[in-house]
């Protein structure tokens, strides 16, 4: 089976803001894939490009081979899961289900049978005849997708579906969501902001910025391998260190002068020449804090920094650390590894270290991430 | 602490004030008297007479002519304003919201010279039809801002839900919109429908010879015919208008209720 859904060069602008610029993305049949990115980035716009609520500027949308570009929403097999339900106030639950059924005018026995059959599905039995205001927002979520899914589309949309939800109701609804899927076997493209929701849900991510899609891989890739330096910031924290590259260890590993820290070693998956700029991520929960410096090896680096603050976080500790130039910002587990060995406290000196590969290199960087990365660890 | 006695005496005060002059034309509707100066004992002479009266069936039959027909356009014109004004935007968006407000806070004199002069200059004769016009004129701008409201409420998503699920314009026409946005679209249209029966300065402008409706008749019964027949009339009158509010206002909470517990 070939790419089931494409979208070739599409582009949409409103008035001066170009929403969608030149994106192509090919999704598989059964695959949930994931447009993430933050408010504005596109992802809604190509969602109702999708849908067919609006119209692309240029580019073509192909379903299983067949350009549906111009094709209206009412006769495209693709449903959509809308941000707040949008369920149809005046209807039952299951008059919300079969509206869709009844549009295609199907034979009310076989309307009457595949409404019953998703009701069960979703575990609506017991609300089938009450209006939607009389039932719970995770409820009004299942009658949303019931309702979506009964017309067995071939491409299942889904704008934000858990945005109106609680966290532990939003944390039910991804495993349900799962499982669904599995049922069903429907693509599924769903659109969100929330990085946890797209890793524990996707097959792929496609990470979007500026109308831009800016990296598409499975969730690992996105974290462990980011491809921009936008990526790295907006997927999980990062630390950037900025420098050029000295020399060239050994066919897969180089070295790079960082200003005021020194020389690291790195992983050199991009083959870069000495004399070139690099800006090496590395996440905070990659490094390791040791009391006392421990043995070189050849692929760990070892700095020395001191702690500025540390932020309790239950399942683990922040870190601050004073390293150079720069603040970073590291993660551990608090377990103690010796008996005898007390927690590391404030303004302590202390060793950081790091394996060559968990550095990542970033060629593609902009300034400007550094501050979607500052936010980010404001917020925790 | 006790509680102050001041707001419930002001609001009882405010209530007589509203309601006695009422209460005392009813009361006087019932007086077997002429000219009501005093007490003569109960009795429904008055209504009698009044139902004898054909000039009173009359003008009560135009005032319905005019309501129904005025009520039933401006509600076709108001919601279609609103759903305009709401769902379209322009330039001039402004103006537009302006245009239709304005006939709400017109001084009714001037509306009705206005549509007087304006029926002259196109030799248009008055009577039932040019009532009916100028009743169309001020109700759709009630029609349109009491839809106007509901629109705020309603969710433009369900529109393109409709439309993901396979329905057409017709479709969404008839099973969503009139439906979610019915009651709101009722509740203009009994608002209209007691305006419209219960105008008399615009009317009185732009009626002709044997086109007086119920206001204008009871005004013109007021200096040469018997008061006390007013008074069973208006009591009538009244109790109409009082029971078509009252399911208008039933109308409206049921619907502000329900879109609020959508939320």
């Amino acid at each position: 089976m070939g790419d089931f859904i494409e979208l070739q060069n599409v582009s949409k602008r409103f008035d001066d803001l170009v929403a969608v610029n030149n994106v192509s993305l090919s999704l598989k049949q059964g695959e949930v894939f994931s447009l993430l990115g933050p408010s504005g980035c596109g992802k809604t716009t190509l969602l109702r490009i999708l849908a067919g609520f609006q119209m692309p500027d240029s580019g073509s949308v192909l379903l299983n081979g067949q350009d549906i570009t111009r094709l209206p929403a009412n006769k495209r097999a693709v449903n959509t899961v809308f941000q707040n339900y949008a369920l149809f106030p005046h209807m039952t639950v299951w008059e919300n289900i079969a509206f869709g059924l009844r549009m295609s005018r199907k034979p009310s026995q076989e309307i009457r049978k595949e409404v019953g059959e998703m009701i069960e599905l979703m575990e609506l039995g017991d609300h089938a005849h009450k209006k939607p205001h009389m039932i719970s927002g995770g409820q009004k979520q299942r009658v949303a997708i019931a309702r979506a899914l009964v017309n067995k589309p071939q491409l299942l949309l889904l704008d934000e579906p858990l945005a109106a939800l609680d966290l532990k109701l939003r944390q039910r609804m991804l495993i349900e969501l799962d499982s669904i899927h599995d049922e069903v076997g429907i693509t599924f493209l769903y659109i969100t902001h929330d990085q946890g929701e797209a890793m524990s849900l996707s097959d792929r991510i496609g990470v979007m910025n500026l109308g831009r899609i800016e990296q598409i891989g499975t969730p690992a890739e996105i974290y462990e391998a980011p491809q921009s330096s936008f990526v790295a910031a907006f997927i999980g924290d990062t630390n950037f260190l900025n420098g050029r590259v000295c020399e060239t260890v050994s066919a897969e590993y180089c070295r790079i002068d960082v200003e005021s820290i020194g020389r690291v070693i790195a992983w050199n998956d991009k083959n870069l020449k000495p004399g070139d700029s690099v800006n090496l991520s590395v996440r905070p929960e990659k490094f390791r804090l040791f009391r006392n410096r421990p043995p070189d090896s050849e692929h760990r680096n070892l700095v020395q920094a001191k702690v500025v603050d540390l932020i309790y976080m239950g399942s683990s500790t922040k870190y601050r650390l004073e390293c150079g130039d720069y603040i970073l910002i590291v993660e551990q587990q608090h377990g103690r590894y010796l008996l005898d060995e007390k927690p590391i406290t404030w303004d302590e000196t202390i060793w950081l270290g790091w394996h060559a590969e968990d550095g990542y290199m970033l060629q593609r960087y902009e300034e400007k991430d550094e501050a979607l990365m500052a936010l980010g660890e404001d917020m925790t | 602490m006790k509680r102050s006695r001041v707001p419930m005496a002001v609001s009882m005060v405010v209530l007589v004030f509203f309601y006695l002059p009422i209460v005392l034309l009813i009361i006087q509707s019932f007086n077997a008297s002429k000219y009501g100066g005093s007490w003569q004992g109960f009795s429904f002479k008055w209504y009698g007479l009044l139902f004898e009266n054909r000039a009173v069936w009359k003008a009560t039959q135009n005032t319905a002519v005019v309501a129904l027909f005025s009520t039933i356009c401006s509600t076709i014109l108001g919601t279609l304003g609103a759903w305009t004004l709401h769902h379209y935007r322009s330039r001039i968006q402004h103006a537009h919201y302006l245009l239709v407000y304005a006939p709400l806070v017109f001084p009714d004199i001037l509306m009705g010279i206005s549509l007087l002069l304006f029926f002259v200059h196109m030799h248009i004769p008055l009577g039932l039809p040019t009532i009916i016009v100028a009743h169309i004129t001020f109700c759709t701008s009630y029609v349109a801002f009491v839809v106007l409201g509901r629109l705020q409420d309603f969710d433009m998503a369900l529109i393109e839900a409709s439309q993901d699920l396979g329905a057409g314009w017709g479709t969404i026409i008839w099973r969503i919109l009139l439906p979610v946005l019915g009651p709101g679209i009722l509740a203009g249209a009994l608002l209209a429908f007691t305006l419209s029966i219960d105008d008399f300065v615009i009317t009185f402008f732009v009626s002709g010879p044997g086109s007086a409706t119920l206001p204008v008749y009871v005004y013109s019964m007021m200096k040469m015919g018997s008061p006390a027949i007013i008074n069973a009339l208006c009591t009538l009158f009244m109790l109409v208008t009082f029971s078509i509010v009252i399911v208008g206002q039933r109308m409206l909470t049921k619907n502000i209720q329900s879109s609020q517990s959508r939320i």
